[in-house]
């Protein structure tokens, strides 16, 4: 097709969309944060103040739902954007500060900076999100649109450029759109890094007619929403990378396998695949070209392990979410057994900008390996939570430290749990690993899902390591020995641990176990479910070693190695709150007026020790569990 | 072009057809490889087991013989102390998960597993792991056979006698994880169910778990 006609087709879409964006954008809005992070915090109440707030006062005001803006901890989070005014946003939102917001701002000329996080963009009176010190980090190629734009308005997306990468693309041969991924050194973003590039490229040298564009959001990882995100926020940016995939390989017909759970993110996605049909971008002759590609939502209702590449293409053809050894690879036999390009989400969403700026530019972020940028969600003993985006070979102590702000109230980094529940717990001293790839690969932890979660002293790495294996051990799928029986011993022996059991071999056997279920499992749930021990094996051996050899847990996490204990010269005889806290009325009154647990009965519950009051402090958690030799006695 | 390859597999040298899998020309030439889920017509093998690793000269990991196919020039090892390691622990594993009372047991001597400890030295009684408890039933509702899923091995050969060769689809994996088991549909006695008692998955199970009464 012409370059000339393309170009006028895409320009009428685009001053279509141009005006019709302005035309919003005429009156004063609110954004309200509706991703499923924020309603979870009650977002759309907050959307119904606003507008309740908004239509008592007979104003002309619109509120608009955008998606995640990566300041979870602030959350309900709402923009105000009001012409002659820097576009403010506001967070810890309730009804008492909306009533002021509509009153002041929009009825009135007061912007109330006291409330406000930060302008969106620069100004001479606010500083915005970049001027924060995470801004310094922070670069937002994926999550550039979130929050910002209309997820459930084409219009918004077309007006901020949105799909003229296909425009360009389709003007040049599918072979380019290939030349460009490759030279990107675009790699996938569902963990495994494998280059983008190269698959499409084996599903092109397949053959055969007939092929498949799937993208992968099933997203099982326990916290992790990045994907979820970016499909509630900004649908088209994943279904524009898909085409311009679909174009490269020769594919007609395209899925996205998004998770049940996900309603939001399904309808979002649903309503945009809607609104590029009548657009002519997706469907038969897109923008008039002799391409045809269309896509579908398949709903997956499967665990976890459906989202492994082949499981998945099992669980979409009706069959047991089951996987399959490999080879046959997917970009030779995939769905339906024909040749399938399987990528994450955030893997399409680079697709157009690579396109639309070119490869160079994307190498030109992060590092010579590991292009681009890495999503995380923030998560645990660190300040601010949320969704961050930061160039590949930014180090961990940055993210934490300069994005996350540290650690709350002067807490004491212990390990920060990188990758999800298969990947690995990293100590201090990997706190300069660079985030890409290949570095925490050869630092034990994997990229993963993208959960980043930050542990203090208060954190107990056989716990730690007990938990994410109780996740893998509970959604193996049961097919390969390694995996199905080898998690289960791996699980009893930690649990063991946690209680004291063990003896001399025990860390040795563990580990040997560990080694084998990763090299001998069928597919990578469980070649990575070993990760959290291996690694904390590898940097936290002490931790362990003192379970077993003193029946001792040095976080006071582990319930079977712990007691509960007041002490007395804390202990005040004005006081009885801990009696009342009790459940199991554990705690008396001594003859002296002070208190005491009856160790027969506390099922420690840790009430006692949270309704002590500050000012005594007087319970304290004992490992091992022994109490102190003086008060021996007494109770004798 | 030829449709034969030439591999070596222990330093004996072999002449296989192409596209065959490693495991069944290993067999086939009187090299022994533990085995217990791979079916030859299979084209999509399970490979569930886990006991046929191998080393193939410039492939870093062990692989599983059963996915393999044969390529000219390949150059494979039975053992080494990583094939041996993981095919030693998948064992114990299996083993740690078996009702393991051979003297008791219809497949006493012509059993898989025992075959498999014999040639490869391992020993049935394992100390390693914990044997995890359960608490299966004997299906004896069949008229000439009974299925002791304590005995079972999870290596699907009963199952694809029952779907591919008697055709009917009576028996199946059902769970997940630790879970899994193989059972009838809705989980009725076999004598409830669609089967036909052709006994041709008593004939496939490799191990005691399936067995004449007599
Ligand atoms: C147990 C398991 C779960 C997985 N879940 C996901 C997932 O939720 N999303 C995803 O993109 N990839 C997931 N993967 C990775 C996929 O198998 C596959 O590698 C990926 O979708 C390929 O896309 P990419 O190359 O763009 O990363 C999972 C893998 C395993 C083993
Ligand atoms: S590794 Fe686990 S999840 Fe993967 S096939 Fe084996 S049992 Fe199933
Ligand atoms: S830990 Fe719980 S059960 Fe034990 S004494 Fe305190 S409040 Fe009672
Ligand atoms: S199945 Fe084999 S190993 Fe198991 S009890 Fe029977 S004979 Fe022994
Ligand atoms: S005996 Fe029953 S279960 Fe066994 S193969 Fe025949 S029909 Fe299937
Ligand atoms: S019953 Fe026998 S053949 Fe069937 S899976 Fe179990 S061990 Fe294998
Ligand atoms: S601001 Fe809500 S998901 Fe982050
Ligand atoms: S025979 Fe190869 S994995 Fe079972």
């Amino acid at each position: 097709m012409k370059k000339e006609e393309l170009h006028e087709l895409y320009k009428k879409l685009k001053d279509d969309a141009e005006h019709k964006v302005r035309l919003g954008e005429e009156k004063p809005r609110v954004l309200v944060g509706t991703a499923t992070c924020g309603v979870a915090a009650g977002a759309l109440k907050i959307r119904d103040d606003f507008q309740r707030e908004i239509e008592s006062k007979g104003l002309d005001v619109d509120v608009v739902e955008v998606g995640c803006m990566g300041h979870c901890y602030a959350e309900p989070l709402a923009v105000i954007a009001k012409p002659g005014y820097p576009p403010v946003c506001y967070g810890y939102l309730d009804d008492g500060l909306v009533h002021r917001l509509v009153e002041d701002f929009l009825g009135g000329d007061d912007p109330s900076y006291e409330y406000a996080l930060a302008a969106l963009e620069r100004n001479d009176v606010f500083p915005t999100f970049e001027d924060f010190p995470r801004g310094i980090y922070e670069q937002k190629l994926i999550l550039e649109n979130c929050g910002f734009i209309d997820a459930r308005n084409i219009e918004s997306y077309i007006a901020r450029d949105g799909y003229s990468a296909l425009v360009k693309a389709l003007s040049e041969k599918p072979g380019w759109v290939l030349d460009e991924v490759k030279n990107a050194n675009l790699r996938g973003r569902g963990g495994a890094g494998f280059p983008a590039g190269i698959k499409w490229e084996a599903c092109i040298k397949a053959g055969g007619s007939e092929k498949y564009v799937i993208c992968n959001a099933d997203e099982g990882d326990p916290g992790a929403f990045m994907d979820r995100s970016v499909l509630e926020s900004d649908p088209h940016l994943v279904i524009e990378g898909m085409i311009l995939c679909a174009y490269a390989i020769g594919a007609e017909k395209g899925y996205l396998y998004i998770r049940a759970e996900y309603p939001r993110a399904v309808s979002h996605v649903e309503a945009a695949i809607g609104q590029a049909r009548e657009k002519g971008l997706l469907g038969s002759s897109i923008l008039g070209s002799d391409f045809s590609f269309d896509l579908e939502v398949f709903q997956g209702s499967g665990a976890f392990v459906c989202g492994e590449a082949t499981a998945l293409i099992n669980s979409m053809e009706g069959k047991m979410g089951m996987p399959e050894s490999r080879p046959p690879r997917l970009a030779s036999q995939g769905y339906r057994g024909k040749p399938t390009v399987l990528n994450n989400v955030k893997t399409f969403a680079y697709v157009p900008m690579i396109i639309s700026r070119g490869a160079d530019w994307f190498k030109g972020i992060g590092t010579e390996e590991s292009p681009g940028t890495a999503v995380f969600s923030l998560v645990g003993k660190v300040n601010n939570t949320g969704l961050v985006e930061v160039p590949m070979g930014t180090t961990l102590r940055q993210l934490i430290y300069d994005v996350g702000d540290g650690l709350p109230n002067n807490r004491e980094f212990k390990a920060v749990q990188i990758g999800g529940p298969s990947g690995g717990c990293l100590p201090e001293e990997s706190l300069d690993v660079p985030i890409d790839f290949d570095s925490l690969h050869d630092a034990g932890a994997i990229m993963g899902s993208g959960g980043l979660v930050v542990m203090d002293q208060d954190d107990c790495m056989v716990s730690v390591s007990r938990y994410f294996l109780e996740f893998t051990q509970h959604e193996s799928c049961g097919k390969c020995t390694f995996c199905r029986i080898g998690t289960k011993h791996l699980l009893d022996i930690l649990t063991d641990i946690t209680r004291g059991e063990g003896d001399s071999d025990t860390l040795q056997h563990l580990e040997e176990l560990a080694e084998d279920v990763r090299d001998g499992s069928l597919c990578n749930l469980g070649k990575t479910a070993p990760n959290p021990v291996l690694t904390t094996l590898r940097y936290f051996r002490d931790e362990y070693k003192a379970h077993i050899e003193e029946g001792r847990c040095p976080a006071l996490v582990c319930r079977d190695l712990i007691l509960y204990y007041i002490e007395p010269p804390k202990c005040s005889k004005l006081c009885n709150v801990c009696v009342g806290s009790c459940p199991t009325e554990a705690i008396f009154t001594r003859e002296d007026g002070l208190k005491e647990i009856d160790q027969e009965k506390c099922v420690k519950c840790d009430n006692c020790l949270k309704a002590c009051p500050p000012e005594y402090n007087a319970i304290v958690k004992l490992s091992p569990p022994v109490l102190p030799p003086e008060k021996e006695k007494k109770t004798k | 072009m030829s449709d034969t390859v030439k591999i070596t597999i222990d330093e004996k040298i072999i002449e296989a057809k192409k596209g065959e899998k490693l495991l069944w020309v290993a067999l086939q030439n009187d090299i022994y490889i533990p085995h217990l889920c791979a079916i030859k017509e299979e084209n999509r093998p399970n490979a569930s087991c886990r006991l046929c690793f191998v080393e193939i000269e410039g492939v870093s990991n062990p692989v599983t013989s059963c996915t393999r196919n044969v390529e000219e020039g390949m150059v494979v090892k039975t053992r080494s102390p990583v094939v041996d390691r993981l095919v030693k622990t998948a064992f114990e594993l299996l083993i740690s998960d078996h009702n393991l009372k051979c003297s008791d047991c219809p497949a006493n001597r012509k059993c898989a597993l025992q075959k498999i400890a014999k040639e490869r030295g391992l020993k049935l009684r394992q100390k390693r792991f914990k044997t995890i408890a359960r608490d299966y039933e004997i299906d004896d509702s069949p008229e000439e056979f009974a299925f002791d899923r304590s005995r079972c091995v999870l290596c699907g050969q009963c199952i694809w006698a029952d779907r591919e060769e008697a055709k009917v689809g009576a028996i199946g994996f059902t769970n997940r994880g630790i879970k899994r088991v193989v059972t009838t549909f809705e989980e009725a006695p076999l004598a409830e169910s669609i089967c036909t008692q052709c006994l041709m998955c008593v004939e496939a199970c490799p191990v005691g778990a399936l067995y004449y009464k007599k």
